[in-house]
């Protein structure tokens, strides 16, 4: 059962690279058809691990641009299943993490939720509104599915919890570099290094920084950061909604790799 | 000076029994902490308690009466009485939580306040505390329910809150509540977020519970007083149900008062159009940072709640509520859209009262009920902010005739909705399709 763990971290130690690149994508947005070949472009331009995010009705930690491209693919008739058919395409060629609201996972059952993810090949689940107080039972499911469930730390969290988070992460860490919703920012936030440095102090995992992510400049600032990873999504999820969405995405998810490139 | 504040000795509930918790973002857990720290200190600090008292008794004009509704008792062959938030100022029981909020969030040194309003109610509550305390306050409000409620933006904007209209989703409470939380995320340094129902992640649902359950004190002592008896049956209407318990907390330990909860049921319970989470049941899902009983789909998704009432136009409710509902002690039902409306114009013309469409559902569950010697109802609010819709509804032919007695449904006899909904004319059926048209003019 750790197989995914195992991925994952193969995927931080990929030789020529100061970080590994981790771009997000929106299921389903513009379409599932679209996803997987947004998804393989990502893997093409140099993408180390995919998220997956499920369209959700109430995405509480998404700013305008993912939030509408939810509930653009809900309107298109976005499902858990096709959902999980993207992830299931995706997963033999790079290792793929689901983004998914608590309500979701908890509406089967969070073993059956697991179960479920973990038979498509995903290798890791985040669920941006399940706090340390509320993980234990999807941490367990997860643990007995194969699955790593990757906690989230905000420059918020007191020193004390970034420790008790960062000693129950699997796979990685996510560190959220600001204080709010996702969405692109001109510049990194002032305190950003010392999140991430905080971030490292707390765990043994790898640690990835998202949330306000949008240019090489940022991603290459990042990784001189000491971060691990570097997740890029509401820049992404923008290029998705151009007239060719895989060909959008891929052509920044190339930048940022080359941003991200040691052996240039 | 009745006390302000009912001190459940020791630490305050996050769990109802399997509801409640804190399904939220990280960033916003500390402040969770912090503000749940704060309100432990205050609620025991004399000063603070004094200050929300003197308050409550000088600027709210607490405690509101409780009146023998006289036409309505004599028409039902028993003694009702109205518990009168509609009498607080702002004209509803939100200015109870309102007050209390925002002098915590004063006392924290947080000078900004955001809140979430469906009716406006709970916005205007917010907003008038916040002219009161010199606070700086931003109100989220669907853009839908800025239009249904229009009177209730203008008094915002007059006591100097920025009102933003969320036009996401169905453009009412649901987004509204998810707005003011992402701006919370991004905001919680300097800011304090007033939840204006029972609902949320701990510690709000017991935090807005313990100042609203004045209610209930002052109602019960009243009641006393008045018949030397307690009432058989407390009744009030849920949407997040704040109003509910406030009045239900102090009846709680004696057994032989029955609470019933009213939900919204729309367009009938036995159709996707209600609000009525409690009454219909199913499986429990997280909405806004708690666990409760939520209207969902199969995996998950939330789904849109429908009640001519902004205030109970809303697919969650109180994680306490359900726990109430599952260990018997309050039972919950839902009337019809209709039926609220043939309330309304029933208790304003045999009392000179108007109540807020909201409070409507409870009067109309009431009139439906043949039985029982004494009743006891939490008019919430007044219903000045619902005059245009219902009127522009009476004028197609909508609402309002005294007499028409509501039809009303019980949890759990969902065939007998089915019957009713059978009985609707096609003349109603299509008064409850122009309803639906006014509201998304």
């Amino acid at each position: 059962m750790l197989a995914m763990s195992e991925r994952i971290a193969a995927a931080f130690s990929r030789p020529g690279r100061s970080a590994a690149l981790m771009p997000y994508l929106m299921a389903g947005y513009p379409t599932m058809a679209d996803s997987v070949e947004i998804g393989r472009a990502c893997v093409e331009a140099g993408a180390d691990i995919l998220e997956l995010g499920v369209p959700y009705s109430d995405p509480l930690a998404d700013g305008p641009v993912i939030h509408e491209a939810a509930t653009g693919a809900l309107a298109a008739g976005a499902s858990l299943s096709g959902v999980l058919e993207v992830a299931r395409a995706l997963a033999p060629s790079v290792p793929v993490v689901l983004m998914c609201y608590a309500n979701m996972v908890f509406a089967p059952g969070a073993h059956a939720f697991a179960q479920r993810l973990a038979r498509t090949g995903a290798a890791g689940l985040i669920v941006p509104d399940l706090p340390l107080e509320e993980s234990a039972p999807v941490r367990d499911a997860c643990d007995a599915a194969g699955i790593a469930l990757v906690p989230l730390l905000a420059p918020t969290s007191t020193p004390e919890r970034m420790r008790e988070i960062g000693a129950r992460a699997r796979g990685f860490l996510y560190t959220v570099s600001v204080v709010g919703t996702t969405g692109e920012r001109a510049a990194l936030s002032d305190g950003f290094a010392e999140v991430v440095a905080s971030a490292k102090a707390s765990t043994e995992v790898p640690v990835a920084i998202g949330f306000g992510i949008a240019t090489p400049e940022h991603a290459a600032q990042a990784a001189a950061a000491g971060a691990d990873g570097v997740i890029v999504g509401t820049r992404l999820v923008r290029a998705a909604g151009e007239e060719h969405p895989a060909e959008a995405v891929g052509t920044v998810v190339g930048q940022l790799a080359a941003a991200l490139r040691t052996d240039r | 000076m009745s006390d302000p504040v009912g001190v459940a000795p020791g630490a305050v509930e996050h769990r109802f029994g399997e509801y409640g918790g804190q399904f939220v973002p990280e960033t916003l857990m500390p402040a969770l902490d912090e503000l749940e720290r704060a309100w432990v200190q205050a609620r025991e600090d004399a000063r603070f308690r004094s200050e929300l008292a003197l308050l409550l008794r000088d600027y709210a004009g607490r405690p509101t009466p409780l009146y023998q509704a006289r036409r309505l008792s004599e028409r039902l062959g028993r003694a009702v009485y109205l518990k009168r938030e509609d009498l607080n100022h702002t004209g509803s029981h939100k200015l109870n939580n309102a007050l209390g909020q925002c002098l915590l969030a004063r006392r924290m040194g947080k000078r900004r306040i955001i809140a979430e309003t469906g009716a406006g109610q709970h916005g205007v509550a917010t907003a008038t505390a916040c002219a009161l305390l010199d606070l700086d306050c931003v109100i989220y409000m669907g853009e839908q329910d800025t239009i249904r409620q229009r009177p209730n933006v203008q008094r915002m904007r007059l006591l100097g809150a920025e009102v933003r209209p969320v036009t996401a989703g169905a453009r009412t409470l649901k987004e509204a509540t998810s707005q003011a939380i992402r701006d919370w995320v991004a905001s919680v340094a300097d800011t304090h977020y007033v939840i204006g129902s029972v609902v949320g992640p701990a510690p709000y649902p017991a935090m807005v519970r313990d100042l609203q359950r004045v209610i209930g004190d002052e109602a019960r002592a009243q009641i006393l007083e008045r018949e030397g008896r307690l009432p058989e049956r407390v009744i009030a209407c849920v949407g997040g149900g704040s109003n509910a318990l406030g009045i239900f907390t102090a009846f709680l330990d004696d057994p032989e008062v029955q609470l019933v909860g009213v939900e919204a049921g729309g367009e009938g319970i036995d159709t996707p159009r209600h609000g009525a989470p409690l009454t219909v049941g199913g499986r429990p899902g997280i909405l806004h940072g708690a666990r409760s009983a939520v209207m969902q789909d199969e995996e998950g998704q939330i789904v849109e709640a429908h009640s001519i009432s902004a205030g109970l136009d809303y697919p969650g409710t109180g994680p306490q509520h359900a726990h109430l509902r599952d260990t018997g002690r309050a039972r919950y039902v839902a009337v019809t859209d209709r039926e609220a409306l043939d309330a309304f114009a029933q208790l304003t013309r045999l009392e000179g009262i108007i109540p807020a469409l909201e409070t409507a559902h409870a009067i109309a569950w009431t009139l439906a009920r043949g039985e029982g010697e004494l009743d006891l109802i939490c008019l919430s609010g007044r219903g000045d902010k619902d005059l245009a819709e219902v009127l522009a509804l009476e004028e197609q032919g909508g609402a309002g005739r005294p007499g028409d007695v509501g039809r009303t449904r019980d949890a759990g006899t969902p065939a007998a909705g089915a019957q009713d909904d059978a009985q609707l004319s096609a003349g109603e059926r299509a008064a409850g399709g122009s309803r639906t048209d006014a509201r998304h003019e």
